[in-house]
């Protein structure tokens, strides 16, 4: 796909009404990402450690015959980690640049609910100022009375991030 | 619809014609050269042969004259691809029992016509 | 008529082959140049350029068709014995092939083709035929025609239209075939179905010439007819219909004088009547009897050609990643997955109704499973293979050009053309490979003047020689030259202080110097002419594909390059070692041994490495959790004894450490560059029986890395015999 075809179907995206949302849970939190970017939920299964990466990169998993890497999230927001349990599961997030599609797994605590929230309803995230990095939320919206942080899974699990993890130790607390 | 031998050494004309001819509906046996059409139509009949001239092993011509000796391609309709436009291909062509020419470039419809002309 | 064919793709097809082609008559030229005016030579030349011609007509490719049609010209002057080809001939006609080649490849990439080239090139060919350029005029004349066929009948089709309003004339044409006219399978019925789609027809069966019942012969044409044809046609239109008839028949066309109205229907009854005794006397049998009512199939006729596609050829964009299979090939690879999905459903009875009785039968379900299995993966591999000549192909030209510029006199050797290789390492090794003859030809072999003095012929022999051995391919350059001065290399590695002044090196080892990035770019070993690109990137383009290359060399008598190409880059025969937790691969052909290692056999080094002593040399220690920086409580870590796997990389060795060793598989290599940018040791991951991954060692990266970095002063090199 090329840029302006993404940017085709990212407008069309926002010209809808509305969107739905996967959500999930971490560390007593409700997150959202746009359900049109998952690709499947899994259990939890052991990973392929790869060397010399941070350590919210567990390693790679074999899906279908692919390598695809899996992200501690909990690890990732430099949450307390937790050990994974029955629930603890593996959110597959199809992430779209320029140049390709990749496929990666995020480890969440569990998962929650599907719903369906009208644009007018998402409103941009406050400034939290320097002390919390808001780029990779896309906003906040309210369903059945609770608080969804929706996230932009794309900014979230970018391809810089993935490939700096090997040059850049600061990320890795 | 027809069944129909393409011979052709030329793998991107052979795809066109069977192409075409497959699109309109008819049945393409595709041979390289003249040696492999006539292995296959010493065993197989057809109802119409479309071939190349220029090839190797066995060019058109010799296949032509080949094929009006067996029993079964006596009477069959056999047309030749050829860019010559010289009168002396044609000739030459004739005289081995063709029963007549597309010359190329020809497009495809310009073949399925020529086909279902000799096909009725 | 819509026509939804896949142009784009046959389009391909066409720049493959003509490309092909292009080396055909390229290949076919040099060897006309080498004195071989064998007329096969010659009319394979010719061949490939007609198909060429042929082939950019049909597809619109105009430029080329045109002009491969001059080059045909001249080709064809040879191919008729009229004329004797010159070496400036072949150099023109080379010039030509290396002009097609460019034109094609902007076509391909929809790039701008250089018109002046060709115009000029052209002119060139049209003055050597001797009669000018009116000849080119003529000729490009009749091309255009030919090509322009589509417009024409497009714009024939208009004319018809118009024609329509115009009045018919009745015209009256006598047509008499011969006797054999339906034994080139030409159906009197045919023509008159044509004539119908020009206008009214009425047909008169003339029987005055059959014979009498007895002398009857089936296969032959005894009867004439009188047409009346009430048409707006001209007269040539009504003569192309009987085009392929001309030589079989008699044939009278009478002009009418006055034009009439079209015919009435006791006509028409008429002339469905004539046509049913016509069939009867046809030998071979139609199914279609009834002539279609004229005023109908006359205007879907126009209709037709009114409508008729203007979808011309148009060049496509390069997309090059695509594999010419062969048909059977394909067919074994059906076969095998049948033969799976027979197995699978086999199997899946198990499943359902299990019982230990069926214990044996599972197991032999299983073992079928796992032939077709391989054997499966064997025939895809397979697709990916390509014969080197593809490769090879461009060497005479290459040796020719280069070889009458330096004033040398070479004479090229090609064998093991059909060895095949994967396509992405046949397309990788081109460029190395030019690079090492263009060494040869430059350094390697002397001018003929140096050759006679040495007392060697005057012509110089390269040859290029490709095979299997094991699990690899070897290509090797070889040329019976001057060699390598060893002893300037050796000088100059001291220079650059890379050789220690007291150490004393095997020649062979002196000569892989000159891939030594600061030795191979020096000019006066291993400059290649006119590129400034050393040896050094040679191998590490050999490298890249997991493959290797070493020289071997001998003053004054030549010298043999040999190149080893891993056989595929998708599949590795693979040892599984168990580190700590943790499963690797580690290619089997780097493996040299693998040894017990006790405690007191392996001594730290100061600097935290250590080293293996193993048969009087001293082998470095690599642990892989030290590498990796995992941190497993059971792991060899802090031990230092184990299992010593001992690998080999550009005949330095090394061991790494692990707890166990497991099984020897087959493993398929899935990149993991997708994903992380750069991966120092891991040359990719696989997938597991049990579904897991492991990961792949990077031996010579590992190797390289741990060599410079770490134990470089402790080299095995220099303990080495």
């Amino acid at each position: 796909m090329n840029t302006s075809e993404a940017q085709l179907i990212e407008e069309e995206h926002f010209n809808t009404d509305s969107e739905q949302f996967l959500t999930f849970m971490l560390a007593g939190e409700e997150y959202g990402v746009e359900i049109l970017s998952v690709q499947g939920v899994q259990g939890w299964s052991k990973t392929t450690p790869i060397p010399n990466t941070p350590d919210y990169i567990l390693g790679v998993i074999n899906l279908r015959g692919a390598i695809v890497p899996i992200i501690d999230l909990r690890k990732r927001f430099e949450l307390e980690a937790i050990p994974y349990g029955s629930t603890t599961v593996v959110v597959v997030v199809k992430v779209t640049n320029e140049e390709s599609d990749r496929t990666v797994g995020i480890v969440v605590d569990g998962v929650s609910e599907v719903y369906r929230l009208d644009n007018k309803d998402i409103q941009a995230a406050p400034e939290f100022g320097d002390a919390v990095k808001t780029e990779y939320i896309k906003g906040l919206a309210t369903a059945d009375e609770k608080m969804i942080i929706l996230l932009e899974i794309n900014k979230l699990i970018s391809f810089d991030v993935i490939e700096e993890a090997f040059s850049n130790d600061e990320v890795n607390t | 619809m027809a069944k129909i031998l393409a011979v052709d050494d030329s793998p991107s004309m052979r795809k066109l014609v069977s192409m075409t001819l497959r699109h309109g509906g008819h049945d393409v046996i595709t041979a390289d050269d003249g040696v492999d059409a006539l292995e296959f139509a010493k065993n197989e009949s057809v109802n119409i042969v479309v071939t190349d001239l220029h090839m190797p092993n066995m060019n058109g011509i010799a296949l032509v004259r080949e094929l009006r000796n067996l029993e079964h391609y006596k009477y069959i309709p056999i047309l030749f691809l050829t860019t010559e436009t010289s009168i002396e291909m044609k000739k030459e062509g004739k005289s081995v029992g063709a029963t007549g020419w597309i010359v190329k470039p020809f497009n495809s419809e310009k073949l399925l016509e020529t086909v279902a002309k000799v096909l009725a | 008529m819509s026509m939804d064919l896949d142009l784009d793709e046959i389009n391909e097809i066409f720049f493959e082959e003509s490309f092909e082609g292009l080396d055909v008559m390229e290949t076919g030229l040099l060897n006309l140049d080498q004195g071989d005016a064998d007329s096969e030579v010659i009319n394979d030349i010719f061949r490939a350029a007609h198909s060429i011609k042929g082939g950019a007509g049909t597809f619109g490719f105009m430029e080329i068709s045109e002009f491969t049609h001059v080059v045909e010209t001249l080709l064809d002057e040879v191919r008729s014995g009229t004329r004797q080809v010159s070496k400036d001939d072949i150099q023109l006609l080379l010039k030509s092939v290396d002009y097609l080649r460019d034109t094609m490849t902007a076509l391909q990439n929809k790039q701008d083709v250089d018109a002046e080239a060709g115009e000029s090139l052209r002119q060139q060919i049209s003055a050597v035929l001797g009669n000018g350029g009116q000849d080119d005029s003529t000729d490009k004349k009749n091309i255009d025609e030919a090509a322009s066929e589509d417009s024409k009948s497009e714009a024939g089709a208009e004319d018809n239209v118009d024609k329509f309003l115009e009045s018919q004339k009745l015209w009256t044409i006598i047509f008499e075939p011969h006797l054999n006219m339906l034994q080139s399978g030409n159906d009197p019925l045919r023509i008159f179905r044509e004539l119908e789609s020009l206008g009214d027809l009425e047909v008169e069966a003339l029987t005055e010439s059959l014979p009498v019942f007895e002398k009857l012969e089936p296969q032959n044409c005894y009867l004439s007819w009188k047409l009346y044809l009430c048409t707006e046609a001209t007269r040539d239109e009504i003569l192309e219909v009987f085009d392929w008839v001309m030589e079989e028949c008699d044939l009278e066309i009478i002009e009418p004088e006055n034009t009439t109205e079209a015919t009435d229907e006791v006509l028409e009854e008429e002339i469905s009547k004539e046509t049913e005794n016509i069939i009867a006397n046809k030998p071979i049998q139609s199914n279609e009897t009834q002539p279609t009512k004229n005023n109908e199939s006359n205007n879907s006729t126009t209709e037709k050609k009114v409508t008729k596609s203007k979808a011309a050829p148009k060049p496509v964009a390069k997309e090059s990643s695509s594999i010419r299979v062969s048909i059977e090939k394909v067919d074994a690879l059906l076969d095998l997955v049948g033969e799976l999905v027979i197995t699978q459903s086999m199997l899946k009875r198990f499943g359902n109704e299990y019982d230990s009785d069926s214990l044996k039968e599972l197991g032999d379900g299983l073992t079928q499973l796992e032939r077709y299995t391989r054997e499966l993966q064997e025939n895809v591999m397979d697709i990916r293979m390509l014969p080197i000549s593809s490769n090879f192909n461009r060497f005479p030209r290459l040796v020719h050009d280069i070889s009458g510029k330096l004033g040398k006199k070479v004479e090229l050797k090609l064998s093991g053309e059909h060895t095949e290789l994967d396509k992405t390492v046949l397309e990788k090794i081109g460029d190395p490979l030019v690079h090492l003859v263009r060494n040869s030809l430059d350094h390697g072999i002397e001018t003929p003047d140096v050759r006679v003095a040495a007392g060697k012929p005057e012509t110089g022999v390269l040859h290029l020689n490709a095979f299997q051995e094991g699990g690899n391919i070897v290509i090797r350059v070889e040329d019976d030259g001057a060699g390598i001065n060893t002893e300037k290399i050796l000088a100059k590695a001291r220079d650059k202080g890379l050789v220690g002044p007291e150490e004393n090196l095997s020649d062979d080892r002196i000569n892989n110097l000159i891939f030594h990035p600061g030795l191979s770019t020096n000019d006066e070993v291993s400059d290649l002419s006119g590129r400034g690109v050393g040896m050094d990137v040679v191998r590490r383009n050999i490298k890249d594909l997991g493959g290797r290359v070493e020289i071997h060399s001998e003053r004054g008598v030549g010298s043999v390059l040999t190149i080893r190409l891993p056989l595929t880059l998708a599949i590795l025969d693979g040892q599984l070692v168990r580190c700590g937790k943790e499963t690797y691969i580690i290619s089997l052909l780097s493996i040299v041994e693998t040894v017990m290692v006790n405690a007191d056999q392996v001594n730290d080094v100061a600097g935290g490495a250590r080293v293996y002593h193993m048969r009087g040399n001293y082998i470095p220690v690599i642990s892989l959790n030290n590498v990796f920086k995992h941190d497993h409580n059971a792991s060899v870590k802090n031990k230092n004894s184990g299992l010593l796997v001992v690998v080999e990389s550009d005949g330095a060795q090394v061991g790494i450490l692990v707890d166990e060793l497991l099984d020897q598989q087959q493993v398929v290599i899935k990149s993991l560059e997708d994903n992380f940018k750069q991966m120092d040791g891991l040359s990719g991951a696989t997938i597991l029986g049990d579904g897991t991954v492991a990961l792949i060692l990077d031996v010579p990266g590992f190797v390289q890395s741990f060599l410079s970095s770490e134990i470089h002063k402790t080299s095995p090199h220099k303990h080495a015999a």
